[in-house]
């Protein structure tokens, strides 16, 4: 156990993006091979991130859920007048969650959940047609929350918790379309900042009109990830004073919103079937324009902007309880990108997209479970560009056709006590 | 056991790796995008000068020979079944190259702010480190010569460094010849190339113009070995020696492209240092127009005192007396003395251009109108109390005016010559394209339309303005690889018509327009 968490916080440091936006649906094994559905399932702890409400109703007087899942995405560009093409390099990301919940009382259980909603990882070959957009992005963001579920009726629960984050971002692109140094070289800027922190909130309530009827809603709040004094670094300048910069190192602030979400869902068991129906809405309007502020004044700003809007995801889910020993999961659920057509920009190059996932659990001893899951993750090729470059005043579109695929396998344990 | 699993999960993950997402048609694969229609761009080698060897800010340095047109072509040949496209690269990014150790070659052009606190072109600094004896092994696809006239493709032994001293030979051409008595066309031939590029003659016309036609005419001479470096080709020697050449470039069936020859007069070379720079306020106007209102009357009296009837006397010293107005002045030019023009100079007309190398500081010193010396302002003020001057202080008068030198400027008929050189040629390059059915590319109305209103890009204009404009290099003649992206999408659409191909065009706001900057000294 100790080998295994020790191999976790050692993959934690690559996250990878494959929802819509740089949102990272991969909270449970259970809930992920059921479509990533579970604001309605009483199950395990992984209830910690799909609704803290429902960990009172765990029968448990401690749950422990913990997992790790890989994401192997790939992004295909092209652009068939030019006879261009890229493809990101397909580096293994590993979002992880681990969740504990401990009962107090009948009424009352109190948790702890730590993982990782949003994040992003994405690798253009350097000096790619599209490098004055991006290079390379890697962005993660790791919640840590404590939860309290107290239960105010037999078939009514309240739960919730204050959340802090953590968060880094590095970000490279070239600095314009052509600059280069003496030898050729583009010339870009790479923007670091890590230690980001914030603090948010989340709060749900679960409700069960009938024994075999469960009705979850959870809000989790946005919060504004704000980078203060990173450090921007330009390279491969020529060396000149009549180039736009100077090679080196100077700060910048910016920020970046995590955006809040709404999930509504219902559950229904029957027998030995349990069917479950998540809808999330993700209020990405918020995320307006990446603006990056350089401390120095004669560095002009760089302005993005992106213009997401809020987005839904439907997510449906049922599990097959095969054996005593043995639970198996299906699930399938379609995310709506928040990226609205020319804002289609190759750092989160995500258009709609369909999930398709599998899973089950087998009881190793009473106590502990094996949760494993799968999902693949299918978007249509999509022809979309970026509209919003500006050069020489001017804005410069980029753009293409888009192909995209993940491939999730992802590995968990329950444990109750 | 849980390792088991983790072992697991990274063997399926691994597996999971391969499974990319696969476009319904790839550009990669050539799924149904690209033809080669009627031609075959199986071995393309280019033929041509400085423009095809990637010549660029007054030099020849790798990044330059990466941007060429030719190796922009061949990139987007490789969808059509094009193979690889090797260079003659130089060693450096700097630029200009050693013979036996020596730089005999300038580093290449950067844009630098000097102690004027304007920016200036300057040559970029360090020292070349391509060495021309260093022969490169191997054939190479990119054959352009930079100097080469259309005679010297066919010129044995033009990479012989041996005839370097004497000019039989190009430095360029020394380091990748086949053999010492090897010719460019030969080498060319000898590789059997499938598709060719020839874009040859600017400098025959090129040679002459920045020379500020110093050189001769040849015009009527049909032996090129008699030509000085600076002569214009005859037409008829460069109509027998391109068709040659295409003869033998085509006699195996390749196909092939051939670019005709800009107007060297559209270049910034010619059209940055406009002839009316002479910037006067209203008392240096009418200093100058009293100046050579004095060398009017003066002539005057000198022709009469030598029997000239006064009439024709006044007549022909009137030309002198030439008037400056507040603002911009055209300059004076020497010319030849003549019966016409016993003093040699005069003011210049309007479509008569100027070097862009020509001595900045030295226009604002009176070059180019009149060096006003004490000397000359005492006969000046001689002439004003109505004094006779002496035959001394005449000459001390008429020597103050300081005219452009010939080498300086293009005058009318330089530029006529220059025109109607150009014109011949063209009128070849086209004939021999119809007659063998090779593709044309018209670079002349292309960097004409480059220099008259501009081409569009997706972020902005290319003009000819010098350094910014887009289109040209900091030597003012040269492209930039935004320029040679405009005339590589001229060719592949040129070549799309003649052969039915299907070649995509590349991204011209993907290659660098701006101006060369960076010399590595402190900011």
């Amino acid at each position: 156990m100790k080998k295994l968490s020790l191999v976790m916080v050692f993959l934690l440091f690559a996250a990878a993006t494959y929802a819509g936006g740089y949102r990272v649906s991969t909270q449970g094994q259970r809930a992920l091979a059921m479509g990533h559905s579970g604001v309605a399932v009483v199950n395990s702890a992984e209830l910690a991130f799909f609704n803290p409400a429902g960990l009172v109703f765990l029968e448990n007087k401690l749950n422990i859920s913990a997992g790790v899942t890989g994401v192997i995405s790939n992004v295909k560009y092209q652009n068939e007048m030019r006879g261009a093409f890229a493809e990101t390099d397909s580096s293994l990301g590993t979002p992880f969650y681990l969740y504990a919940s401990y009962s107090i009382s009948e009424k009352l259980a109190l948790g702890l959940s730590i993982y990782t909603p949003y994040g992003s990882s994405v690798e253009w070959p350097t000096d790619w047609s599209g490098s004055h957009l991006i290079n390379n992005i890697d962005l993660q963001a790791i919640y840590i929350q404590p939860l309290v579920s107290y239960k105010i009726t037999d078939n009514l629960s309240v739960g919730g918790g204050p959340i802090f984050v953590t968060g880094s971002v590095n970000f490279n692109r070239n600095i314009n379309r052509t600059l280069t140094n003496e030898e050729g070289d583009r010339s870009n800027v790479e923007i670091d900042a890590s230690g980001v922190t914030s603090f948010g909130w989340s709060a749900s309530a679960m409700f069960s009109p009938i024994d075999s009827l469960r009705i979850g809603v959870h809000y989790r709040s946005e919060i504004i990830l704000e980078a203060e004094d990173g450090d921007a670094t330009f390279s491969n300048v020529p060396n000149s004073p009549l180039a736009p910069v100077s090679n080196g190192t100077v700060a910048f602030d910016a920020e970046l919103p995590m955006p809040a979400e709404l999930t509504i869902g219902a559950s229904y068991e029957f027998d030995k079937w349990l069917f479950a129906f998540d809808y999330n809405r993700t209020f990405w309007g918020v995320y307006d324009s990446l603006d990056i502020d350089f401390a120095p004044d004669e560095i002009p700003d760089s302005i993005n902007p992106r213009n997401y809007k809020d987005s839904s995801t439907y997510r449906f889910g049922v599990q097959y309880k095969a054996l005593d020993k043995l639970a198996l999961r299906l699930g399938y659920y379609y995310d709506e990108s928040p990226v609205q057509s020319g804002y289609f920009a190759p750092e989160t190059p995500r258009n709609d997209s369909q999930g398709y996932t599998g899973g089950f659990s087998f009881d190793i001893t009473p106590k502990i479970a094996i949760d494993a899951s799968f999902v693949y993750l299918r978007f249509e090729e999509v022809k979309e560009s970026y509209d919003h470059y500006q050069e020489n005043g001017q804005e410069v579109s980029f753009g293409g056709t888009y192909k995209s695929n993940a491939f999730l396998p992802g590995l968990g344990v329950t444990f109750k006590l | 056991m849980m390792k088991n699993y983790i072992k697991y999960m990274a063997v399926l993950a691994l597996g999971l790796v391969a499974c990319e997402p696969e476009f319904d048609n790839s550009v990669e694969d050539n799924e149904g995008f690209y033809d080669n229609g009627e031609a075959d761009f199986g071995n393309y080698v280019a033929l041509g000068n400085s423009l095809t060897a990637g010549y660029a800010d007054g030099a020849l340095f790798i990044q330059g020979q990466e941007n060429s047109y030719p190796n922009i072509l061949a990139q987007q040949f490789s969808h059509v079944g094009g193979g690889d496209f090797r260079q003659p690269l130089m060693n450096d990014n700097l630029g200009g190259f050693l013979v036996n150790g020596t730089q005999q070659a300038s580093t290449r052009l950067i844009l630098e702010v000097g102690s004027s606190g304007s920016p200036a072109p300057t040559p970029i600094p360090g020292t070349p480190t391509t060495e021309i004896g260093n022969t490169l092994s191997g054939s190479f696809n990119n054959m352009g010569v930079p100097g080469a006239k259309s005679f010297h493709l066919g010129f044995q032994g033009y990479g012989n460094i041996a005839g370097l001293q004497n000019g039989a030979a190009n430095p360029y051409f020394v380091r990748f010849r086949s053999s010492e008595q090897a010719s460019v066309i030969g080498d060319a031939v000898a590789q059997n190339p499938t598709f060719f590029s020839l874009w040859i003659g600017n400098n025959d016309v090129l040679s002459y113009a920045v020379s500020g036609g110093t050189g001769v005419n040849q015009t009527g001479n049909p032996n090129p070995l008699t030509y000085g470096s600076n002569d214009i080709t005859d037409p008829q020697v460069f109509a027998q020696t391109y068709s040659t050449m295409v003869q033998a470039l085509t006699s195996e069936g390749a196909n092939g492209v051939l670019i005709n020859i800009p107007s060297v007069t559209s270049t910034p070379y010619f059209n940055t240092v406009p002839n009316n720079a002479l910037e006067l306020d209203a008392s240096q106007a009418a200093n100058l127009t009293a100046y050579f209102g004095a060398v009017s009357q003066v002539l005057t009296g000198v022709l009469i005192s030598q029997g000239v009837p006064q009439q024709q006397a006044a007549a022909l010293a009137s030309q002198y007396a030439i008037t400056f107005n507040e603002g911009t002045n055209r300059f004076i030019i020497d010319v030849p003395v003549t019966e016409t023009n016993p003093l040699g100079f005069r003011q210049m007309t309007e479509n008569e251009l100027i070097q862009l190398q020509i001595d900045q500081s030295a226009l604002l010193n009176g070059y180019g109108s009149v060096v006003i010396t004490p000397e000359v302002e005492q006969v000046l003020a001689t002439l004003m109390q109505g004094g006779t001057p002496t035959p001394e202080e005449v000459g001390i008068l008429f020597s103050a005016v300081s005219g452009l030198d010939d080498v300086d400027v293009l005058d009318n008929t330089e530029i006529s010559e220059i025109e109607t050189a150009t014109t011949a040629f063209n009128t070849t390059i086209q004939n021999v394209a119809e007659a063998n059915g090779l593709a044309m590319v018209d670079a002349n109305a292309i960097l004409n339309q480059v220099a008259n209103g501009g081409i569009s890009y997706d972020g902005g204009v290319i003009t000819a303005e010098f350094a910014t404009g887009g289109a040209f290099s900091l030597d003012g003649i040269h492209l930039t690889p935004r320029g040679n992206a405009v005339i590589a999408n001229e060719i592949i659409k040129q070549l799309n018509e003649t052969y039915n191909a299907t070649i995509p065009v590349v991204n011209i706001g993907d290659y660098n327009g701006s101006p060369s900057i960076g010399s590595g000294s402190a900011q």
